[in-house]
Formats: C-alpha cells, structure tokens, sequence
C-alpha cells in the first residue's frame, strides 16, 4: 500500500502536536478511539471566548500513518474557524485532500469525531449546548 | 515502492545500502546459486520430466530426481517420500484433505493449534463444514502448546495431529518430537507445517517421529511456486488421497506437470541449507541477539513476544508500548518488516497469533516482526536498531497514551470513547 504525498508529509512533519493545560476554560478537549481498535486521538482547541474563534489546536494520536495525518490535519483546519463553522468538517473531506484508501476512511471518521468532541467538551464547559452527537449516517 | 532517496530518513552509514530486507519470514531472496543451479532448465534442458521417451524429457527427470534426493536429505527421508507441490499452501491442503479422506473410516477428529498459518487453520475450517471435528488446541504464555493438552484432547476418533514446526509470526518452535511421539503411541498422523524450520533449525522426520511434512522453497532462498510434502513410507505408511486429479504423476499424489526449474531450485537451496545451516544458524542468532539487545537497551516498555528459548535463530518479534505498529512501518520506511497490527492487515484484526499469546490489543497493534537472514550483516542490524529507537521516542511524543501514562494515568481503567461506526 502505498501512501499519498500529503500523508507522508503530515507523517513526517505533523503540525500542532502537543497538549494544552485540559482545565483551562478555553480549552476543550476530545479524545476518542480505544487503544483495542489500534486508534486513539486526543485533539484541544483553544477558543476565544469573546468570538468563539479557535485560535489554537493541538493533537497527539497513537494510530497508524493515515490517522496521525487525519488528526494533524483536522487541527490545521480547525483554527481560525468558529466553533460551529469547525462543526461543518467532514471526514469526507478529509479524506480527499489526503487521498485515503478505503481501508483507511475510519481514520478521517475518528478525526471528524474528535473535533465535535472537543468542541462539545468545550461547549459543556463554557455552558453552550452540546453539539448534535455525530448522526449514525453512513460517512464513507 | 518509491526509492526516492529523499524519502528515506537519515543518512545511511558504510556497508548499508537502502532499502534494507529484514522481512525473511514473509519471502527471501533467491540465493544467486539457486538461480545458477535453475536456469538451464529455462534453456537447453526444458523438457516435461514426465517424457519417458526422450533425452529432453530424462534430462529433465535428472534434474527433479536429484532435486528430490536433496529435500530429502536435508530432512532425513528417502527420496521416494518426497512428492513435489506448488508450495506449502498446496502441501498443507494435501496432507490435511488427503489424510481427512482417506482415514474417514477411522475416525473424523483432528487436532490442530491456533497459532497455526492459514492454510492450515482454514483447510481445517472447511473439513468442519464436512462434518469433520477440529479441535484447536491453545497455546501458552510463550506460544508452545502444552503436551498434556495434547493427549487430553486425543480420542479413538483422533486421526491427524498437525503442528507448526516453528511459527512465522514469533518465530516459536513447538515440542514437535514430543508431540510425535505422543502421536505414534497413540496410532495418530502426525503432520507438521516445517515451512519456516527447514534451513533453519535440524529437522529429521525420524528423530522427531513426523509423519508428513510440508516445505516451500521460496522461504529458504529458492523461488516461489514451489515446495514439497513429505509423506512417510514406513511405520507407518502414509496415505493420502490426492486433491489434485489428471495423470497420477508424483505416486498418484500430485498430478500436473512439474515445476522442472522450480523443483531444481528447491533442491539446490537444500543442498546449500544441508552444508550451511549452522553457521548461519549461528551467526543469525548473534545478529538477532545484538539487535534486541541494542534496542532493548535504547527503549523501555519494550517487549519481546514469544519464547526466548525455543525460537527461531532470525526471527524477533518486540511491542512497543504506547506506538502503533504501521505508524512505526512508516517512519522506517527504508526498512523492510512486518506488524502485527490490524492496520497492516487486510481485515483490520489484529494478529491472532498475538492474541493467542493472550497479548492484550494495545500490544498487538504495536508489535513489529524482524526476520533476519543469510543476506543480512551486522552494519544493517545498528542501523535498523538506531533507526527504531528514534522513531519509537518520536511516535511516543505523539502519542496520548504515553502522555497518559506518564501522568500516572492506569491505561487499563479509562473508558474509551468509542462511537460505533
């Protein structure tokens, strides 16, 4: 199997790894997946709270090449957008721009999920309504 | 597969060339006097083995026939109990079917282990579909059966034993003659997979009491397509019904045309075995060794999977906490091996031969495999070994878990948010 350019790339030179301080109000926090299924990704936003921009993401994941990419990317994508705008991220869409093989789309799908859970976690704290739990709508 | 230099990481030092093949359990590398010994047989001497009435076809016959005297030296039998298949695949089929059909009177139990190759495993799945009982024995902590799980599990209707002589997955190597002999006092076959064993480790049928055993040349240096199935003669004759119908070549064992430079190759790489073997043997498992001891030294929560002792000279499998395997692939790119994660399988599932070891999930996913082999040096072994202990401590600051258990966080008592998908 080989990968795509831009997974080697975000492989190799991920963006945004690292952790914020998780009890900081400005911070939500997702973390999804279970070390059975070979997949965790842990993903924070920084919002600002005045115009719910996230100003900042950072990730850490322990999965395979496609989703430490997906992961990586998804806070790339996450900044700079408000917290509902950062709800409109499909995985779908991840998975084009990294070109991911089928065998590999639940990597985009576990990415997506750990976007709303983030935003979700941030929500909760900041006493805004959580969002709509991720339909159970076929994403491939 | 890219050899874009720029895509392999660092520098490689003197006597290194990229990209390295550490994966000798999965395929090897014809040996150059293999293919010397196989390509007159592409040439001048192409005729069928089975032309009785002509010098192309005696030729060719000539070369099977020794071919045939050199399998069977390697493995302490006699030449006319070697019939020649397409690989251990086919050999594993033939034995385990040609036994189940020819013995139905007898009985319909086999007993098999669940560290077993597929083509064992699922040859006995579909007996089962014909009404045949399987029983699967488990395995140890260390991956060896337990004899007395053996005998327990034998009864009068028991009429094939059939163990793995050494495991390609962790390299573990089975008590196989304590097991034939438990087989032929009891009056059962016993048939062994010896496809990673030969070459590698003795092997000789009558020492450890086999009865029928399958062989592929494309794992010990010779081409793939070809291997061979040794089927006893004597105390007790074997018999098998063939799988394969059309000409009754190889005793009525085998039909089809045989494989004239492939079988030709296969000898060979017996032969070279037959005078090699321990030397390399020994000089395999000081590589081996040096490498776990290297990376060992440079990583914690390391671990190696598998007995320590009864294992094959090349084979290391480690886990490496807190990394997932085929993230690990990925930043060695310029090496060649194998995981055991679900991501670098088809099916998603993590090994089972892993799982059998009853490895947790966490470290099944993160387990690599090195197969190391003739062609290996001891330049190649640093390099890997360096290479690993850098992109394991890279992918560990990527990784929550590490994170996770660093602040003291119990892996094993967090509830996973798994959405169901």
């Amino acid at each position: 199997m080989a990968y795509s350019d831009k997974v080697l790339d975000h492989y190799t030179n991920p963006r945004n790894v690292g952790s914020f301080d998780k009890a900081s109000p400005e911070v939500g926090t997702g973390l999804v997946g279970a070390p059975e299924c070979g997949d965790v990704m842990k993903l924070q936003i920084k919002v600002n709270p005045q115009t719910q921009i996230i100003e900042d993401a950072k990730f850490k994941t322990f999965g395979c090449g496609s989703a430490i990419a997906s992961s990586s990317l998804a806070t790339e994508w996450v900044k700079g957008k408000t917290v509902d705008e950062a709800l409109g991220i499909k995985n779908t869409d991840i998975v084009k721009e990294l070109a991911l093989p089928p065998v590999k789309i639940h990597c985009s799908v576990l990415a997506e999920d750990a976007i709303r859970a983030a935003i979700g976690d941030w929500k909760k704290k900041n006493g805004a309504t959580s969002p709509a739990p991720a339909a159970a709508e076929a994403k491939a | 597969m890219s050899t874009d230099a720029s895509k392999h990481n660092g520098n490689p030092p003197a006597g290194v060339t990229l990209p390295i093949y550490m994966d000798n359990h999965a395929t090897t590398p014809v040996d150059p006097r293999v293919l010397e010994e196989m390509l007159p047989y592409f040439k001048g001497t192409f005729g069928n083995a089975a032309s009785r009435n002509h010098e192309f076809g005696w030729r060719a016959e000539e070369g099977v026939e020794l071919a045939r005297e050199r399998v069977a030296k390697l493995i302490g039998a006699t030449a006319k109990e070697i019939i020649f298949t397409s690989g251990a695949t086919e050999s594993d089929n033939l034995a385990i079917k040609g036994v189940a059909e020819m013995y139905r009177e007898k009985g319909n139990h086999i007993i098999t282990c669940v560290t077993e190759h597929k083509a064992v495993l699922d040859t006995c799945k579909r007996l089962e579909k014909y009404g045949y009982r399987v029983t699967y024995l488990p395995v140890q902590k260390d991956g060896l059966i337990a004899p007395e799980d053996l005998k327990r599990a034998m009864d009068d209707k028991t009429i094939l034993v059939t163990i793995m002589f050494a495991n390609n997955e962790i390299g573990v190597l089975q008590p196989v003659e304590e097991i034939g002999k438990l087989c032929h006092e009891k009056g059962v076959l016993f048939h062994s997979d010896a496809t990673q064993a030969i070459g590698k480790v003795p092997v000789n049928v009558t020492k450890q009491n086999i009865d029928i055993m399958s062989i592929s040349a494309h794992k010990m240096y010779g081409p793939k397509g070809v291997g061979a199935l040794y089927v006893r003669r004597k105390n007790p004759r074997v018999q098998l019904a063939a799988i394969i119908d059309g000409g009754g070549h190889e005793r009525g064992m085998r039909s089809g045309t045989l494989n004239v430079p492939g079988i030709v190759g296969l000898g060979k790489a017996c032969d070279i075995a037959m005078n090699e073997m321990p030397q390399e043997s020994c000089r395999l498992a000081g590589l081996r060794n040096r490498l776990r001891d290297k990376i060992l030294a440079g990583l914690d929560d390391a671990y190696i999977n598998g007995s320590k002792e009864h294992r094959l000279p090349g084979n290391l499998n480690m886990s490496f906490l807190y990394v997932e395997g085929e993230s690990l692939l990925m930043g060695i790119n310029d090496i060649a091996v194998s995981s055991g994660s679900a991501c670098t399988s088809a099916t998603l599932e993590p090994s089972y031969v892993l799982k059998a070891l009853g490895l947790g999930d966490d470290l099944a996913h993160s387990s690599i495999r090195f197969g190391l082999g003739r062609f290996n040096t001891e330049a190649e072994v640093d390099y890997v070994a360096e290479r690993i202990i850098t992109t394991v401590k890279k992918l560990r600051e990527l990784s929550p878990l590490y994170e996770m258990a660093k602040e003291g966080i119990d892996l094993s008592k967090v509830q996973w948010q798994v959405e169901t998908h």
